[in-house]
């Protein structure tokens, strides 16, 4: 008896019992796609949380004052930025730009004015280093820093708040009383929590410190390592040239300023969604145990139930391995389709949000349940399949 | 002479333990040569299904050989038994044992399947078994669409389909009028007349009558075991064994008695 007749009796079997198989179907599609959707959902957060800080730029360092400003003995200045671009002591170092900023700015345009939530004066050096491109127009120069030019590159929020349906580069406005030119607009950025990140404008930083916070200390320092695999070592130098700036003892254990190193901050917020992930997957995997115990109790049933066919069957001469393998062929049928199902529905699943979460498929997921699933069937089917095999055709007659 | 079809020596068959223990066979020993066409007949529990089954290789007997052609089937492995139930023996249960919500031509077709016989091929032969028995057109109805009588029937047209050796057929006819008994019989003088053997148990003297050879089992023992007609011709068909049953009236009254002194 070829292997063709054998899975045709066993789709046989399947459309003689629907509604048994279809359950069976149920309880596999809900294991499996509960797996391929919690992971994916766990994933998906741990990506979106890897995703806002990469938007920092996963090679830069950000340098800020921990002193209670004024105190001029603590606070950063430009002239401790500019020791930072040191060849020989900072070869890691691939630029630095002092950041001074003004929160809620009000800019004016020909009557209409909107509160800018983060005033940046920068150098040019920052629109890289900070992961923040200029989209339509260009960014200020260094000569433009130098000279103290009033230019300003405006972020999406800005541009749509002051200038709606007007192309806003070359157009005057007023801060702080001063008239700025804007040059720039900055891309669109995804926003990093529940500020407006596109609700900014840029400056050269003399011209805002001329303007709105005066020659005093910097907010912070952003340093841009060489290489991604430098930040380390660009944070130890950056400390070091610091400590020697501000005169820290090598014994003091509290320095007046805090480096920020997104790629720390990423592995941290990696790991906690790892372990997010783990646990989802923990859940996942017993729903999907538990939709294996379901299908092993329908087979026993369907065993039991089917003990007397099994019983005809070999009575007119159907081996062993026959009996067995149209079983098996049974069990796996249903899970393999279970499973498919269940990947199906996990694939649509995933295109919705999910508790806020874009879930992201983990392609080995989907072969883990999936695996699981059969393995789960084909076990399962076949052990009480091969029990029913193995009776005398006329206790399986018998059998009630 | 050709070794025997059947060969069964001292065979018990003991169910069941202690206080509910039934000996439904006790020492039953019985030769069946090749063409022969026994009936077994006994009153209800006497043993007759047990013994067809342990004949048919579905049961093992308690204690006691079995040879079936020759060979000892304790000694069979489950995949020879398979093959021997498959090509060799022809069973026709008392209770039909056909497949749920399966048709009958596929319930028919089912030990060709296992022959390892080609779709198309199986199909025709299925349909020209259950056009044997008359149920040709009820091919397409799963079992509880059939009567009594009619799933009979199929059970009769799977047990022919594969043209087997050895026909063992326990009460074929119970569920039939007399007519389908009728045709039934015919189907199997047929198969005697081409030289098969059949061992068939029917509680009808009719159907006992037309058997070549007549045994009677009491209580899990053989009683009587009486040639009717010789083993080399055919049997003697309807007519002649109406005649003859007239003529042993009185001595099947004789055994009806010994039975229950027993
Ligand atoms: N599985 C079993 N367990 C216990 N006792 C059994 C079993 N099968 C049959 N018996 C007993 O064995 C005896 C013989 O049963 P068997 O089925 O062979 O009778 P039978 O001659 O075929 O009767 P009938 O003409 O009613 O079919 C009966 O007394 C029955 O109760
Ligand atoms: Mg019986």
């Amino acid at each position: 008896m070829s292997l063709f007749e054998v899975i045709r009796f066993a789709l046989r079997g399947l459309s003689a019992n629907k509604l048994r198989s279809a359950l069976t179907m149920l309880g596999i599609l809900i294991g499996v796609a509960a797996v391929i959707l919690l992971v994916a959902v766990g994933n998906g957060s741990a990506k979106a949380i890897s995703d806002r800080i990469e938007a920092l730029g996963t090679n830069t360092i950000t340098v800020m004052s921990t002193g209670r400003g004024g105190s001029s003995s603590t606070s950063l200045t430009k002239e401790m930025a500019d020791a930072l671009v040191d060849p020989e002591l900072a070869p890691a170092v691939k630029s630095v730009s002092p950041v001074v900023s003004a929160s809620s700015a009000t800019m004016t345009y020909e009557g209409s004015d909107h509160s800018v939530s983060s005033f940046v004066g920068t150098t040019p050096a920052w629109f890289a280093a900070s992961s923040t491109p200029v989209g339509t127009g260009s960014a200020f120069t260094e000569d433009d820093v130098d000279q103290g030019r009033r230019v300003v590159v405006i972020g999406q929020t800005v541009a749509e708040e002051l200038f709606p349906g007007i192309d806003p580069i070359d157009k005057q406005v007023t801060v702080g009383g001063a008239l700025f030119t804007i040059v720039g607009v900055l891309q669109e950025k995804s926003s990093t929590g529940q500020q407006d990140s596109n609700d900014t404008a840029v400056a050269p930083l003399t011209a805002v410190q001329q303007v709105l916070t005066g020659y005093g200390a910097l907010s912070s320092i952003i340093v841009e390592a060489a290489d991604p695999d430098d930040v380390d070592a660009a944070q130890d130098q950056v400390a070091t040239i610091l400590d020697q700036k501000l005169a820290v003892a090598d014994s003091s254990s509290s320095t007046p300023y805090r480096i920020q190193n997104a790629s720390s901050l990423l592995e941290t917020q990696t790991e906690t969604a790892d372990t997010f992930t783990t646990l989802l997957g923990a859940v996942a995997a017993i729903s999907l145990l538990v939709g294996g115990i379901g299908i092993t109790n329908i087979m026993l049933v369907t065993v039991t139930e089917r003990t007397r066919e099994i019983g005809i069957r070999k009575a007119l001469g159907a081996p062993r391995r026959v009996i067995l393998t149209q079983f098996l062929i049974e069990a796996s049928l249903l899970s393999v389709m279970g499973g498919a199902l269940g990947v199906a529905a996990a694939l649509i699943g995933s295109q919705f949000e999910i508790v806020g979460v874009k879930p992201v498929i983990v392609p080995s997921s989907i072969g883990y349940a999936v695996g699981v699933s059969i393995a789960i069937g084909l076990f399962f089917g076949g052990l009480p399949a091969a029990r029913a095999a193995r009776l005398r055709p006329i206790d399986a007659l018998r059998y009630e | 002479m050709s070794r025997p079809v059947l060969e069964v020596r001292d065979l018990k068959k003991i169910y069941g333990t202690g206080e509910a223990t039934v000996h439904a066979l006790r020492g039953v020993s019985l030769t069946v040569q090749r063409g022969d066409y026994a009936a077994i007949m006994g009153s209800s529990g006497s043993g007759k299904s047990t013994l067809m089954n342990i004949l048919g290789a579905l049961d093992i007997p308690s204690s006691g050989t079995y040879h079936l052609d020759g060979v000892d089937v304790s000694r069979l492995s489950d995949a020879q038994l398979a093959l021997a139930r498959n090509r060799l023996i022809g069973f026709i249960f008392q209770s039909f044992n056909l497949i749920p919500r399966t048709s009958a031509v596929a319930n028919v077709e089912l030990p060709l399947a296992y022959a390892g016989v080609k779709p198309k091929e199986r199909r025709r032969r299925a349909m020209a078994a259950l056009d044997v028995v008359g149920l040709a057109d009820r091919a397409g109805h799963e079992p509880n669409q059939l009567s009594g009588g009619q799933q009979q029937r199929v059970a009769v047209a799977r047990a022919l389909v594969t043209e087997p050796a050895l026909l063992l057929a326990d009460e074929p006819t119970g569920n039939l009028d007399s007519k389908s008994t009728d045709d039934v019989l015919q189907v199997f003088d047929d198969l005697s007349t081409a030289g098969r053997t059949i061992v068939i148990i029917t509680h009808e003297d009719e159907v006992g009558a037309r058997a070549k050879r007549l045994i009677r089992l009491v209580d899990g023992s053989i009683v009587s075991d009486v040639r009717q007609s010789p083993l080399d011709r055919p049997p003697v068909g309807a007519a002649a064994a109406a005649a003859a049953m007239a003529r042993n009236h009185g001595r099947a009254a004789v055994y009806s008695g010994g039975r229950h002194s027993q």
